[in-house]
């Protein structure tokens, strides 16, 4: 089944326009990445199908349930976003608890004391966190607990913006072997964004490479391990990733 | 080498704290010549303390303590804070994490590039305007007139980490440290920005610390890496022989990293088993 099918998407923010023209069809239970550098519009894509840039035409389908314009209560349920920056995303005046618990009250959801528990089980962070502020906590249990709010309302799409390229290499391995675990455990679908290559390789099945608001090219993951892909922008990507690998 | 540009013997910070004092950067003990050296560690390791300890920015309650911590011959414990304000940025200067809340909202990137510079030199204001112009122009900003007009709201963060650098090596310095300079960018501005330091230490035989959580980015870019956890030094090596490392901790930090042709199932983790539930 076709978790996330994007077809002719041009997004605009006023006047400007930032893509144009995207199509992708992402299956279930796959891992997509999308790459390409500040200002390629990838970031943009996400928000667009989170609702957080609703000026849009062509059609976006999640689940063979065409997404609208507005807030979708529906969509919601199947398609939690988690975001780059945990010391931004998190309200700082809101208990872990309270953060959990807010999207359960939102939909109407029972057993909210039983599903913040299972949660922070899930996500690896001891029962002593709950009731703390996101400054009691370090970076990396910040985005365990953002990851841990895209999850509570059981989605089967998760859109994940850089989830960890505000974190340390050390912290950055724990959050992506969560990811990779949580996908296994729970089926889950991911479109992520990113501009880290190896990060892709590690996380995902497949991966489009943006530019100027277009795609450039999509492959497969192992392509991109074999340092095979096509088009001349994506090998210049891929070149920078390896002079850095030193 | 020749005369070492900073030697640091038992270096520590510490700060109170109603349990007692803490001691963040724990018997530090380097020195510096006109290289490139790399300092890395994770969040709390006490690498940018170190960082800022040289330039003697760390804020009261906190204090620095050393056997020995000497730059160009200046016994910098015993310098006033006077004193300290003609060494920094002259000598010493310190290129920030994010350009974004180190620049000056309200002034124009030229007027805070010649700032740094009148700070020290007493200069024509023609021969400033140039000396701006020339130094925006070596850090690889295409139009250097019409950026300098510019407020760093209008300029990208790449654009604005380069005028951060321009505005630090505009008078001179004998040493940069550079905490974190390209962790606000992404991969392609990284490389630009960090190559445009490269050349600029080189080009002027100045010494560099570059501190960094990047261990590929540090070994690609320093001669010799210094590795710290929990505010001390646990290894040093040469940057080319970081494969060879022989600390725990350095091996942990480097198969944390994910590879372009990864294999693993899963990334080995440094144990943190105290806070993550099992």
């Amino acid at each position: 089944m076709i978790a996330l099918s994007l077809t002719d998407l041009d997004i605009s923010y006023g006047e400007t326009q930032i893509t144009h023209g995207i199509s992708l069809d992402i299956a279930e239970g796959e891992s997509f990445a999308l790459v390409g550098e500040s200002g390629s519009g990838k970031s943009t894509v996400l928000k667009a199908i989170a609702g957080l840039a609703p000026q849009w035409t062509g059609s976006m389908t999640a689940f063979g349930q065409p997404r609208s314009h507005g807030i979708d209560q529906h969509f919601a349920r199947h398609c939690q976003m988690v975001f780059q920056d945990p010391y931004g995303s998190l309200h700082p005046r809101k208990t872990v608890d309270a953060i959990l618990s807010e999207p359960l009250a939102i939909h109407g959801i029972g057993n909210q004391n039983g599903r913040v528990e299972d949660i922070l089980m899930a996500v690896g962070l001891d029962r002593k966190f709950r009731f703390r502020y996101p400054h009691q906590l370090s970076g990396g249990q910040r985005q365990r607990v953002a990851i841990a709010r895209a999850l509570m309302l059981e989605p089967k799409l998760l859109l994940l913006d850089e989830p960890t390229s505000a974190l340390d290499v050390s912290v950055q391995a724990e959050i992506l072997n969560l990811l990779k675990r949580l996908r296994r455990e729970q089926n889950l679908t991911f479109l992520m964004v990113t501009h880290n290559l190896p990060v892709v390789s590690f996380l995902c099945d497949r991966l489009a490479v943006m530019r100027h608001g277009r795609i450039v090219e999509i492959a497969d993951v192992t392509e991109l391990k074999r340092g095979a892909l096509k088009q001349t922008y994506s090998r210049e990507l891929m070149d920078i990733s390896v002079a850095h690998a030193g | 080498m020749n005369t070492p540009l900073l030697e640091i013997e038992n270096l520590r910070v510490s700060f109170p704290t109603h349990k007692g004092a803490i001691d963040v950067v724990r018997g530090v003990s380097f020195t510096l010549g006109r290289e490139r050296l790399g300092i890395v560690g994770e969040s709390g390791s006490g690498k940018s303390m170190t960082g800022r300890a040289i330039l003697k920015l760390i804020r009261a309650p906190g204090t620095i303590r050393a056997d020995t911590f000497r730059f160009d011959g200046i016994d910098l414990l015993s310098q006033s804070e006077r004193a300290m304000r003609n060494i920094r940025g002259a000598r010493i200067s310190m290129v920030m994490q994010d350009p974004k809340f180190s620049l000056n909202p309200v002034m124009t990137v030229g007027e805070q590039i010649a700032e740094a510079l009148q700070t020290h030199q007493r200069l024509p204001r023609r021969e400033t305007r140039q000396r701006v112009l020339a130094m925006l122009d070596a850090v690889r900003i295409d139009d250097p007139e019409r950026v300098a007009s510019l407020y760093p709201h209008e300029i990208s963060g790449g654009m604005g980490q380069r005028v951060m650098i321009a505005m630090m090596l505009i008078p001179e310095p004998d040493l940069l440290i550079a905490d974190e300079p390209t962790s606000a960018l992404d991969v392609s501005v990284q490389a630009q920005v960090l190559d445009i330091i490269d050349e600029q230490v080189k080009r002027k035989g100045m010494g560099l610390i570059f501190i960094s959580h990047d261990l590929n980015l540090v070994s690609s870019y320093c001669d010799r890496i210094l590795v710290m956890n929990t505010g001390k030094i646990v290894e040093e090596c040469k940057a080319g022989e970081l494969r060879n490392a022989v600390h725990p901790y350095t091996r942990g930090l480097i198969a944390a990293i994910p590879r372009l042709d990864e294999t693993r199932d899963e990334l080995p983790v440094l144990d943190r088993s105290a806070w993550v539930a099992q």
